[in-house]
């Protein structure tokens, strides 16, 4: 079986599994009492941003190893993931404001994560614009790789940023819903969810980079 | 070290000669800069919105895109004629390279920053000289780590196709963390408040720039080597 194969078997896999998954989190998990229904797209919504996280951080960590060993292999993943990352920075984004909508009563507020994570769909767009305006496959790769190395390291400088910036400025608004009490079964429903985000991300990448293998580096 | 100093300012010194002799850069950033202060002016209701709240964002608006500019001609120069390999081939560091350029861009954002500010101070009557010397350390650090990251894209998006359009497209991320940290500070520096009360800003503006002066000195290498 080849790579591509072995990849749309796990992202079949994955997709059966989500939805299992969405079974369990609509019948069998209990609905919050204050947001109601539009609690369940959590378990898309925050899979979704650790998905696109985990991209960036492996883009950035193939970047530096790539730097070092120049491995072309390296490379390819680095672009499969980018590309990953950037459809679950898309699935996220798009949940998001259609949760907060009803909940916070606005779409789209300054909080610390959601900069975070709009920056990061900004790193994803330049990292890939990149790519796409370098003719020369060894060039764009090296630059490719400088700008992931960047935008590993800028990720917490952001972070940091916009999190000192609304502590020392409170908006009227409580804007971070209460996370750590959990009931058990939303608990398992959403670990769940993170697994299945992960396998996705895996049958993704190994179908993307399966393609980059096939057709020279594009 | 000496040797790396004397040849980083041998680039910058080059760099700068280039562009006092063409002024194309620098004159077209001042006029942008008077351009946006002017629109500035007449985008707010003065009635509405006093000066002291808009001005730490029209500040730190005209100056991002001033340096933008200003980095998109670092080293655009060096295309012509194959100019960046004779500088490859020239026997300099890698490094003195890089920080050549890095302190040319610097002097150039000074520039625009220093006519910026007196603009500034005659259109919206701000007293920005009772704060000078800690505007100037944040105007500093705000602006080193920042160009740092430009310089080291401009020498890469400088040899790809839409070149110009690149480099405000990679470095917008990497402009939210000093833009928010100068803006915080000068919000605060305009009300009167103490520079002490900035300490948790100010040490992340330091640390910015000193994870990213030093990653892009160690990452400049691989943008330029065959």
């Amino acid at each position: 079986m080849t790579l591509a194969q072995r990849g749309r078997w796990i992202t079949i896999g994955a997709l059966l599994l989500l939805a299992g998954v969405y079974v369990r989190a609509l019948r069998f998990s209990p609905v919050e009492v204050h947001q109601g229904l539009a609690q369940k797209i959590f378990y898309l919504h925050v899979p979704a941003a650790w998905s696109a996280m985990l991209s960036m951080g492996l883009v950035g960590l193939a970047s530096i190893l790539f730097l070092i060993m120049k491995d072309r292999r390296l490379d390819r993943f680095a672009a499969a993931s980018a590309e990953v990352g950037t459809v679950f920075c898309c699935v996220m984004l798009t949940t998001g404001p259609l949760w907060a909508r009803p909940i916070w009563g606005t779409w789209w507020t300054w909080d610390a994560r959601l900069t975070l994570t709009l920056m990061l769909f900004f790193l994803f767009i330049g990292y890939q614009v990149l790519r796409g305006a370098v003719n020369d496959p060894a060039l764009r790769a090296r630059y490719a790789a400088v700008v992931g190395i960047c935008g590993l390291i800028l990720l917490p400088f952001i972070h940091l940023s916009v999190y000192l910036f609304r502590t020392l400025h409170p908006q009227p608004i409580v804007l971070k819903p209460s996370a750590p009490s959990l009931p058990p079964e939303m608990l398992v429903t959403l670990l769940l969810s993170f697994g299945v985000f992960t396998l996705l991300y895996v049958g993704f990448v190994m179908q993307r980079y399966a393609i980059g293998e096939g057709g020279g580096n594009e | 070290m000496r040797e790396l100093m004397r040849h980083t300012w041998l680039i910058a010194r080059k760099d700068l000669q280039l562009e006092f002799r063409s002024r194309t850069a620098l004159a077209s950033a001042f006029v942008f800069t008077a351009l946006v202060l002017v629109i500035f002016e007449y985008g707010r209701d003065p009635t509405a919105v006093p000066t002291i709240d808009l001005a730490p964002s029209i500040l730190w608006v005209t100056f991002s895109f001033a340096a933008m500019l200003g980095l998109n001609r670092a080293f655009q120069a060096e295309l012509e004629n194959q100019a960046l390999d004779g500088l490859l081939l020239a026997p300099i560091s890698r490094t003195s390279l890089f920080w050549g350029k890095l302190t040319a861009n610097l002097v150039f954002v000074a520039l625009v920053q220093v006519v910026g500010v007196l603009l500034f101070i005659l259109f919206f009557n701000v007293p920005v000289w009772r704060v000078w010397l800690p505007f100037l350390l944040v105007c500093a650090l705000a602006t080193i780590g920042f160009i740092a990251v430009g310089t080291l894209f401009s020498a890469m998006v400088v040899r790809t196709r839409f070149a110009e359009l690149m480099l405000p497209v990679l470095l917008l991320p990497f402009l939210l963390p000093p833009l928010i940290a100068a803006v915080a500070i000068t919000v605060k520096l305009f009300a009167g408040r103490p520079l002490s009360e900035s300490a948790g800003w100010l040490r992340l503006l330091a640390g910015y720039d000193l994870a990213f002066v030093s990653l892009t000195t160690l990452l400049f290498p691989a943008t330029v080597t065959e």
